[in-house]
């Protein structure tokens, strides 16, 4: 075994061209953005096409996963740049001090403000109840509504999914000391608490529950991809919850500036013309060509977001309310 | 003992060693990058659930999976074979693909659902502890079935005959015959299923409905990845595998050698006792069929339509899929037989633990351990499928395990002094004993291994490079780009490559066996 793996290693080396190899460029990123339906090849052609360089994504399960990720690697990880935390991780993002600041001042197109010396935005999104206009007339138009009807809801565990997280972060932005109470009222609704997106997705799209928690350009996706019209989101007057995904370097990176290339490289538009048709999320900067169809069906008028440090603090306050409404 | 030469020395202690390690080096090294153990109220409640649901789906799987293997035993029907041959089927399904089908029969628009509707009777709900009990019973009970049924086969011939010739009614069978037999495998089997149960996650959260349907293997999601909290991940985690332990335990005490000697190997069909005993166990067969072909039914109807327009990407990963399945079927098949022929002539605590202890193991912090220990040395995606490989083994080896032990124990017990006396030992006493009489098993066997490790995933996500995709990571990447369609149908791909993967190890040893 080990022979042969010394004789490859040495075929290798004869084979290998004696000019120098270009310097790589590791992206620690979630696993849905490098597959090919992701944003990832798109993505990596452009940038590989102006920086001489070779980029290589790293998959690593979920967002969640990539922080717990950095964490074991420390400051001995591969990878320069980490692309996919979002800003109810980024507090514990910062706390771990791997990350460097990028010094950066862009123009972002948020409907929040957001600046964070450590991470720069990629892509946005709100979250939202999403149904089937076939199926649900008339969409409630807050929790209370949501609470009071007899809708069957599907949503994600907050302990394993980061959409879960977000719910919780939505309910406790928008109702505050009565979150405990809108979850008592929700409890009904909900048919089941999976682990993550697909799973909630999946079993909506079998027709198990009214409405699955999802994101409001989720129809974008059946309109655009699908050519199907009859998915929806709900709009709720106290406001949507937003997600929104962020890159940052890493202080242990031994490609500082091609790491400050990428990050700059990541609000031009030939990765962000990439984001809605592959990640189905509004991009951070809008490209010059515009949103594609779908992309401004749902609207809300107001957005929720809680600032980095106090998501933290208040996901460790409604984790518990949340155990204690939804256990019967 | 030691004086004497041993008849086959496969190095079974060194491996029993290896795979403990394999085990428990890993929780140890992830508890020291904590600092030390610790578990709250809530840590607690997951375990009483996680021993709930566990003890439950095992007490459910095995005792429903009696009647269906006596039948399946005494009876002679059309489409018998392949009854048989599709128990292999739930088994190996990818959890949210069975999920999913599952709920297309039970689920809120399933036909259950539609049809107690239409009768005027309200529907039931899936969702809660009977849900997870149902789905775990789905995947279970036919790994059981099967397990059961090798032991009804190997009750010899002459003591059925001599069963018959001293006027032996149903009830004297089954107290001098059957309930030898069960008591030497059914321990085993209520094991296997408590221990993978215990640590089930996905159908125990998607049919939970809600927050107290918690188990340990969450618990320790939350531990890692919203808290990263290592020591509370190693805590629970070393609870689950003192669970596991204690259960292995208990089936070891509980165990006893059926001794029916050997026989001639004349085939001779158990008798089939007619009048009620016959509608019961064509009650038993109808039942079972119904319960596992309508949900693989429905998996096969979500799958087709979009076969036609599959991503090119599943070939290649389907390949890779496969070549890892069949390697680690091999090793995993070599390794099982060298613990339970070494566990045949006495029992060896060692040996029981290493082949059952695998299964309590939380997949993260086997994971996170391995990556720990392997960083220092080598970048961890370098080593993306040895390790696969590994994980595979140590999680497949308590399934074959525990179909050979008993087989190796009646071998032992049967023709061990004749081939001792004869100076049979190494290669020949493998060659012409060993593998001629335990053909059957190690093609069921081997078949499981194949199957199973076409279709784990969870711990490797840490060791997964680029462009490196395997069909479940394939599948599970199209159903986050909402691509659920292509993603049922790349399902279907695995199912049905894991199922031929299975049948032909199965059938091979079969044939083998006749």
């Amino acid at each position: 075994m080990l022979n042969k793996q010394i004789l490859a290693a040495g075929l290798l080396t004869i084979a290998a061209p004696a000019m120098a190899e270009p310097p790589v460029l590791s992206v620690l990123t979630y696993d849905s953005f490098t597959s090919e339906w992701g944003p990832g090849p798109a993505v990596e052609k452009a940038f590989e096409a102006t920086c001489a360089c070779d980029l290589r994504f790293i998959p690593a399960g979920d967002g969640a996963a990539l922080l717990a990720r950095i964490q074991l690697e420390g400051a001995a990880s591969e990878a320069d740049i980490v692309l996919g935390l979002d800003t109810s991780l980024s507090a514990a993002a910062s706390a771990t001090q791997l990350f460097a600041p990028h010094g950066k001042n862009p123009n972002l197109d948020l409907p929040v403000s957001y600046a964070d010396p450590l991470f720069l935005p990629f892509d946005w999104g709100w979250f939202a109840f999403v149904y089937d206009k076939t199926k649900v007339s008339e969409p409630p138009k807050s929790f209370e509504e949501l609470a009071a009807s007899d809708l069957k809801i599907v949503i994600q565990d907050p302990r394993s999914s980061t959409p879960g997280l977000g719910l919780l972060l939505w309910v406790k932005a928008a109702y505050g000391d009565r979150a405990t109470e809108i979850w008592t009222g929700l409890a009904d609704n909900i048919v089941t608490v999976t682990p993550g997106w697909s799973e909630a997705y999946g079993l909506f799209t079998e027709g198990e529950a009214d409405m699955v928690l999802s994101y409001t350009t989720s129809p974008a996706y059946h309109l655009i991809a699908e050519k199907d019209d009859t998915k929806a989101a709900a709009l709720f007057d106290e406001g949507h919850y937003m997600q929104i995904e962020v890159a940052g370097k890493l202080a242990s990176t031994d490609q500082p500036e091609l790491a400050d290339k990428f990050l700059d490289f990541m609000l031009t538009d030939a990765f962000q013309s990439a984001i809605p048709q592959t990640n189905w999320m509004y991009p951070a900067v809008t490209p010059t060509t515009g949103l594609p169809a779908g992309f401004d069906a749902f609207r809300p008028a107001k957005s929720l977001l809680l600032p980095t440090d106090k998501a933290q603090s208040a996901r460790d306050a409604a984790l518990p309310e949340w155990l204690t409404a939804l256990a019967r | 003992m030691a004086d004497r030469a041993r008849p086959l020395n496969l190095g079974a202690p060194t491996l029993a060693a290896l795979l403990l390690a394999v085990v428990i080096a890993p929780l140890l090294l992830v508890g020291w990058r904590g600092a030390g153990l610790s578990l709250g109220p809530a840590d607690w409640a997951a375990v009483r659930f996680s021993v709930t649901q566990a003890l439950l789906s095992a007490a459910f799987s095995t005792t429903l999976s009696i009647p269906v293997a006596r039948a399946l035993a005494r009876r002679r029907f059309p489409g018998r074979l392949p009854l048989i041959t599709l128990m292999g089927a739930p088994f190996l399904l990818p959890t949210i693909v069975a999920v999913l089908g599952l709920l297309a029969v039970f689920g809120r628009s399933g036909i259950l659902n539609q049809t107690l509707i239409a009768l005027g009777v309200p529907p039931v709900s899936i969702y809660g502890l009977h849900g997870v009990v149902l789905a775990h019973v789905f995947l279970n009970l036919p790994l059981a079935t099967r397990m059961i049924l090798q032991g009804w086969l190997a009750i010899p011939a002459e003591r059925i005959r001599l069963a018959q010739s001293l006027g032996f009614g149903a009830h004297e069978t089954f107290r001098h015959l059957e309930l030898p037999m069960l008591r030497e495998v059914l321990p085993g089997v209520a094991l296997v299923i408590l221990v993978i149960c215990l640590t089930s996650f996905a159908v125990v959260l998607t049919l939970g409905g809600g927050p107290s349907a918690t188990t340990i293997e969450l618990a320790i999601y939350q531990a890692v990845r919203f808290e990263f909290d290592l020591s509370r991940a190693a805590g629970l985690a070393g609870v689950q595998l003192g669970i596991g332990a204690i259960a292995a335990l208990a089936a070891w005490v509980l165990t006893r050698p059926a001794g029916f000697g050997a026989g001639l190997d004349r085939d001779l069909a158990l008798p089939a006792p007619e009048g009620w005993r016959r509608w019961a166990d064509g009650t038993a067969l109808v039942a079972v069929t119904l319960f596992l072909t309508l949900p693989l039914l429905a998996v096969v109807l979500r799958g087709v339509p979009g076969l036609a327009d599959l991503p090119a990407s599943v070939l290649p990963a389907a390949g890779r899929s496969v070549l890892v399945a069949l390697t680690s079927a091999v090793l995993t098949t070599l390794a099982a037989l060298a613990l339970a022929l070494a566990s045949a002539c006495r029992r060896r605590p060692l040996i029981e633990a290493a082949a059952t202890l695998p299964l309590a193991t939380s997949g993260l912090v086997l994971g996170i351990g391995l990556f720990l220990l392997i960083q220092p040395f080598a970048p961890p995606m370098s080593l993306a499928l040895p390790v696969t490989i590994l994980v595979n083994l140590a999680l497949s080896l308590p399934y074959l395990y525990r179909i050979l032990l008993p087989e190796t124990r009646a071998l032992h017990a049967d023709y061990g002094r004749l081939a001792d006396s004869l100076g049979l030992t190494g290669w020949p006493r493998l060659r012409w004993l060993v593998l001629p009489r335990l053909a059957r098993p190690l093609g069921f066997g081997a078949g499981i291994a194949a199957a199973l490790s076409m279709g784990d995933l969870g711990v490797i996500a840490l060791f997964a490079g680029e462009r490196q995709a395997t069909l479940p990571l394939v599948v599970s990447q199209l159903t986050g780009a909402y691509r659920m369609e292509a993603a049922a149908s790349a399902a279907l791909i695995l199912v049905a490559l894991s199922f031929a993967l299975f049948w032909a190890f199965d059938a091979g040893g079969r044939r083998a066996a006749a």
